[in-house]
């Protein structure tokens, strides 16, 4: 029971990263962005190459920071993906959304993205092999918390914690201390009228492209320092982050980061009562009930 | 000669089945611009609806009703509607983004309450047990199946004229309005989420009624009739049809549902057997492109929607898209 608890906080912190970056674009520029869950295996496998690209530059960086199963290999690997795939974000919706958007087709936006997510998936399943892939082939050793009731917890799981929640700061500060984050919020808000006040808003939404696949990225690699990468691992992400967004109200950051969290807690609460085949369908248990109860979520609000 | 004819009458029934999704696709889309991210789930519950109804008595999962076939087919229908019913209610007052996201978390859901629950549909195993109609009496050769195709035939042309009738019916001019401008047609006394609902439930009606009748077909149901290809499928059909207009619909679903399986066979012939794991891959990223391509450059699809006025003037005008 308390092992689900801590496995669950441990899993909220990618659906979290996933989740921000989700209900940004989701509030901005006003679609379900089905593709949001490619970004996080594209940032996965795009750290993948990295890591392997260091460690052969730069033999010395190959070697593991103990006791985590991580390398500085992997560290700047990390940071090179968060890079390449906030810019990749930025190609896509250069390339599909923003021709869409143009048109004025804002509802067929949701079509465009279901289909960019077909082709990423599959693009990068064709290009890295549909079988599973590891960051590192090592066994990890889990350190144990207590004896009485047996609770495991591996070492890279807490530096995935720590480093969710201190991404989670700084985009917290960004928001709420920049002007950047006023203009973003006022984008959010009304787009006309905050255009109209100076706000750049092909450069703020470019802004939520960047920060959303960034964030996307560290959340596939940390779901791949937890379990494995798998071509398909976009479209198993994709529910929970969408019930994060729910849960927390689409368009609040605080509110994905709750969600997040929510949305692992419960998965990995339902396996003390539901047999573990039924946890791809927690996520969806959890929309019904915040869709009867508070449809708005927890911090959102209403809006057309 | 007879087996080019038994493969044609074969792809001609899963076309005209798929048709019938697509013609329910297009009301909730097309005619309400409702998104609908869970469209194998109501297929899905169609078919299983139909099977566990019209089945006979099986060990280990429920079935065995034994209902006389009509009756099956319309509890598949039923099960369908009910399911649209409940996901409507939840979400259709909300903004489009929540019907999109919850009907794509059915499709999950079901698929993995499918594959999960034995006692409910057979798991992983499927739904056995199911006697098509009239077998008795005609066999289950050639003669069957041309009969069914013509069955499947009547289905879908009756199922297009009741759309054309209901979208050229006031109801039709409505689901329209709410589509074009939500506030001004509620300022017109309309209540858009109750208008919402009914186009909803009846398009996932027909999109159950397509499922049973694809169940009835194979005389068999698995989760993996439920995968989220098949609303992709769907779509593409859609769109590359042209969402709003059900001749498209139809047409779009013969074209892709002949592309889709004329390029399945071409990878399997042509391409290295090393590759064959990757068809599907393939695939996909074809069909991806197929409706991201139309979205851009083609996006009323290759027959648009036909806008007409309703109460003509006194010069008769046809206004085609915008």
């Amino acid at each position: 029971m308390i092992q689900n608890l801590i496995d669950g906080v441990l899993t909220g912190s990618y659906i979290s990263l996933g989740a921000i970056g989700l209900t940004l674009v989701m509030h901005i520029l006003r679609f379900a962005n089905f593709s949001h869950a490619e970004l996080l295996s594209l940032g996965a496998y795009v750290a993948l190459v990295c890591d392997a690209l260091v460690a052969a530059l730069v033999p010395v960086f190959a070697v593991k920071l103990a006791p985590l199963s991580l390398t500085w290999a992997l560290v700047l690997a990390i940071l090179m993906s968060m890079v390449i795939t906030g810019l990749s974000a930025l190609l896509i919706d250069r390339l599909v959304f923003k021709r869409v958007r143009e048109k004025g087709l804002e509802l067929s936006m949701i079509f465009a993205s279901f289909g960019m997510a077909l082709i990423i998936r599959n693009v990068i399943g064709l290009f890295f092999g549909l079988s599973p892939q590891l960051y590192s082939r090592d066994i990890a050793f889990a350190m144990v918390l207590s004896r009485d009731p047996l609770l495991l917890v591996k070492p890279d799981q807490i530096f995935v914690l720590v480093a969710a929640l201190l991404l989670m700061l700084m985009l917290h500060l960004l928001l709420s201390r920049t002007t950047f984050g006023y203009s973003l919020r006022a984008v959010a808000e009304n787009p006309s009228l905050a255009q109209v006040n100076g706000v750049n808003l092909h450069r703020t939404i470019m802004a939520v492209w960047l920060i959303g696949g960034a964030l996307a990225a560290v959340a596939g690699v940390f779901y791949g320092l937890s379990h494995q990468l798998i071509p398909v691992m976009g479209r198993d992400l994709l529910l929970p982050i969408f019930a994060a967004t729910i849960v927390g109200g689409i368009g609040s950051v605080y509110g994905a980061v709750l969600g997040g969290f929510i949305v692992g807690i419960a998965g990995n609460m339902a396996l003390v009562v539901l047999p573990s085949g039924y946890t791809p369908s927690v996520p969806f248990l959890l929309i019904i009930v915040v869709l009867m109860i508070r449809p708005h979520g927890l911090f959102g609000e209403a809006r057309a | 000669m007879i087996g080019v004819m038994s493969y044609l009458v074969f792809f001609a029934t899963t076309a005209s089945i798929l048709a019938i999704a697509v013609l329910g696709l297009n009301l909730q889309w097309g005619n309400t611009g409702l998104f609908n991210g869970g469209v194998v789930a109501f297929f899905g519950a169609g078919a299983y609806g139909t099977l566990i109804l019209g089945g006979t008595s099986q060990e280990g999962h429920l079935g065995g009703f034994g209902v006389i076939y009509p009756l099956a087919l319309l509890g598949g229908m039923a099960a369908a509607g009910l399911m649209a019913w409940i996901v409507g209610l939840l979400t259709l007052r909300l903004r489009h983004d929540y019907l999109a996201i919850a009907t794509f978390g059915v499709a999950v859901a079901f698929e993995n309450l499918m594959r999960n629950a034995e006692w409910l549909a057979g798991g992983a195993k499927g739904v056995r047990g199911f006697e098509r109609p009239l077998r008795a009496a005609l066999g289950d050769g050639f003669l069957y199946n041309i009969l069914f195709f013509l069955v499947v035939l009547a289905i879908l042309i009756a199922t297009y004229l009741f759309l054309e009738r209901l979208v050229a019916s006031p109801f039709g001019r409505l689901l329209r309005a709410i589509r074009e401008d939500e506030e001004a047609a509620q300022s017109l006394g309309k209540s858009p989420a109750k208008v919402r609902l009914t186009a909803f439930v009846t398009g996932s009606v027909i999109l159950g009624l397509a499922g049973g009748l694809y169940g009835t077909f194979y005389a068999f149901v698995s989760p993996q009739d439920v995968l989220p290809t098949l609303t992709f499928q769907i779509w593409a059909m859609l769109i590359v049809g042209g969402a709003g207009n059900n001749r498209g619909a139809i047409f779009g679903a013969f074209l892709i549902w002949g592309a889709w399986t004329a390029s399945g066979w071409a990878l399997s012939r042509f391409a290295p057997i090393e590759a064959q794991l990757y068809t599907g891959s393939v695939q996909f990223v074809l069909i991806g492109s197929v409706i991201v391509g139309m979205l851009m450059w083609r996006p009323e699809g290759l027959l648009p929607e036909r806008l007409v006025v309703s109460q003509r003037g006194s010069t008769p005008s046809n206004k085609q898209g915008e």
